[in-house]
């Protein structure tokens, strides 16, 4: 071990002080991270917070950016929509893949090539997700294609493969011992699978799939091609447009006009408490796994 | 990666064991595995439908589409150098900034953090990776710019007479660039080079930490002698894989660049990167120009892919490395 020279050298006080200054440099890296974060969340707060109002979170969107009325409302609904959507295509497609992965395939060489794949679909860009919805459905509708359910479906592409891994992860803590004694009891497989294996790792399975969600709540690339723009809400997600924050967002930021600025860090603030909601709340259900 | 699970084989692997495998158990094995394909027709129907709207552009410009950085949507020129050159060069600098960061980050909290500080960390971390892009780009946008510009001014004015790196520092600066964009790409992929690395570094076996501390070494040591040489695939792996996130991140880098395709040497300067030119132009293109765009959709998922089959590959082998190694 080539590491451990200076081990061998006897300039102890030196040895010290090089201990010393990485220790503080290990530190500082802490701060370095830290303080972005403490700023932004700070800033969105501090800006986003006086905009927060019942009217705002219910409100059509303004006609035009310039105007001073106006709320987000039917963003709220677009993202709640979209993403409830594309998390109901996504997990039971996701549990029901690591189920093959984990209880079927295993280590066969269909299941390591489906892994395999899973880990490249996890690493596509999301905005080739929305490129991806749009040439094949979008287009096949002539305009009309653009609504809930197309965004729903480019962020469930994004959701899959993470959905997919974690899933797998926690059939894999699930003890042996369990299924062999439903096995034993005479259960088939797939009621095994059913009754004993999954509720056995619902707990972290729903950990992960909340965090998929708070993921593809917070996405901007995928819907951005591919839901259209609506000051309206809409509750139907096969027609008509739709809008969810993060676009929402991203159309405001480069607005000239003050009132789309406040309205886009209203809507910055009200995202960024629906996507900490899911992730503080995928953390406890995971801790409540763990300490089980 | 992945231990062979340490099982007795499943029973009816060996056909001739009577078992009653009924109807309702034969297709829900089935519907597992067609949940499994899915991944594979997803992938499939992404390579050819996007690739097949891309065509038209493809054609249209030939090879010239990779080598030529003139992108004049009315006269039906499409080059995308300038927006290859710009992912690689955000990337780069996300990657210089966020890999120091990132393991300082991995090295306090397996090996200095005690426990409390060590979960609040993991916790600050996590929120960090929780953050929308679009919310990163709207605080980079509208916060960031002013300041970032009156900082990179003075070091432009500090550093720029240097030789040779002084290119990179060269005015005019701006307060969206390139500079910025890798700032807050390095912000987002902090997290997951951190926590990738800390598995990693987590992995190293207490004897050989062990072994170190009774040779005399100090923590730094330990450090650089037990753990380092142990976990340096698996955060290379990392660090790809950060890389392959920070290419394909749009919508922050949309907003932050500055979004003026040139190839330059200066960082400070605007420029333009594949997945943020096709966020802001898309809605406003049709015919030939969206091919183009979906064109710099393809290019960057051939990109990306062999990047991420690269950091898997790095991984897999680090950690088979480390599994001889322990055996």
């Amino acid at each position: 071990m080539s590491g451990s020279r200076p081990a061998s050298t006897g300039n102890v006080a030196r040895r010290r002080r090089v201990d010393r200054l990485a220790t503080v440099a290990v530190h500082a890296t802490v701060l370095v991270a830290a303080i972005p974060l403490l700023l932004l969340v700070s800033y969105v707060t501090i800006k986003g917070i006086r905009m927060i109002s019942v009217p705002f979170l219910t409100d059509p969107l303004p006609l035009s950016a310039r105007r001073k009325s106006g709320g987000i409302g039917p963003a709220i609904v677009g993202t709640l929509l979209c993403t409830a959507l594309a998390a109901a295509m996504a997990i039971p497609l996701g549990v029901l893949g690591a189920v093959y992965l984990n209880e079927y395939g295993k280590t066969s060489r269909t299941a390591s090539a489906l892994r395999f794949l899973a880990n490249v679909l996890a690493g596509v860009p999301s905005i080739v997700m929305g490129l991806f919805v749009y040439t094949v459905y979008v287009l096949r509708f002539e305009g009309s294609g653009r609504n809930a359910f197309a965004g729903a479906m480019a962020l469930a592409c994004l959701m899959l493969p993470i959905i997919i891994r974690s899933s797998e992860e926690m059939l894999r803590l699930v003890p042996d011992n369990l299924r062999e004694a439903s096995m034993a009891l005479g259960a088939s497989r797939s009621r095994t699978i059913l009754t004993v294996v999954l509720p056995a790792a619902l707990p972290g399975i729903t950990s992960g799939a909340m965090l998929a969600i708070a993921r593809a709540a917070g996405e901007t690339a995928p819907v951005l091609f591919t839901i259209g723009y609506a000051t309206k809400a809409n509750w139907n997600p096969f027609s008509g447009p739709n809008t969810t924050l993060s676009q929402f967002i991203f159309g405001n930021a480069g607005q000239p006009f003050s009132a789309a600025v406040d309205r886009a860090w209203g809507a910055a603030f009200t995202l960024i408490v629906l996507v900490l909601v899911l992730t503080i709340g995928s953390r406890a259900v995971a801790a409540r796994f763990a300490s089980r | 990666m992945r231990e062979p699970a340490p099982q007795p084989s499943a029973p009816q692997r060996s056909g001739r064991v009577p078992t009653r495998v009924g109807l309702g158990d034969r297709s829900f094995r089935l519907l597992a595995l067609l949940a499994g394909v899915l991944v594979l027709v997803i992938l499939a129907l992404i390579v050819v439908s996007t690739t097949n709207q891309a065509l038209p552009a493809f054609r249209h410009m030939g090879f010239r589409f990779f080598t030529s950085s003139r992108w004049a949507p009315p006269e039906d020129e499409y080059g995308a150098l300038s927006f290859i050159y710009g992912t690689a060069v955000v990337s780069v600098l996300a990657l210089v900034l966020a890999v120091p960061v990132s393991l300082g980050l991995a090295v306090y909290l397996s090996e200095i953090a005690p426990a409390k500080a060590r979960s609040a960390v993991i916790y600050a971390i996590d929120l960090l990776a929780a953050v929308p892009s679009v919310v990163w780009g709207l605080w980079g946008f509208l916060v960031l710019r002013s300041p970032m510009q009156d900082f990179y001014q003075r070091l432009s004015d500090l550093l720029s007479p240097l030789p040779l790196v002084g290119r990179l520092f060269e005015g005019p600066v701006s307060g969206l660039s390139f500079a910025t964009a890798g700032t807050i790409l390095a912000l987002m992929i902090t997290p997951i080079i951190t926590s990738l690395s800390r598995e990693v570094m987590d992995t190293v076996p207490a004897a050989q930490k062990e072994a170190a501390w009774a040779l005399g070494s100090t923590r730094w040591e330990m450090i650089r002698g037990a753990v380092w040489p142990y976990s340096r695939g698996g955060i290379i792996g990392a660090v790809v894989l950060g890389l392959g996130r920070a290419m394909g991140e749009t919508i922050a880098v949309a907003l932050v660049i500055g979004s003026s395709g040139q190839i330059t040497a200066r960082l400070f300067a605007a420029g333009d990167a594949l997945p943020s030119q096709i966020a802001n132009q898309f809605n406003e293109s049709e015919g030939l120009f969206r091919s183009a765009l979906i064109a710099l959709g393809v290019t960057l998922f051939f990109f990306t892919i062999v990047v991420n089959l690269g950091a898997r590959a790095l991984i897999a082998r680090s950690t088979r490395h480390v599994r001889g190694v322990a055996r």
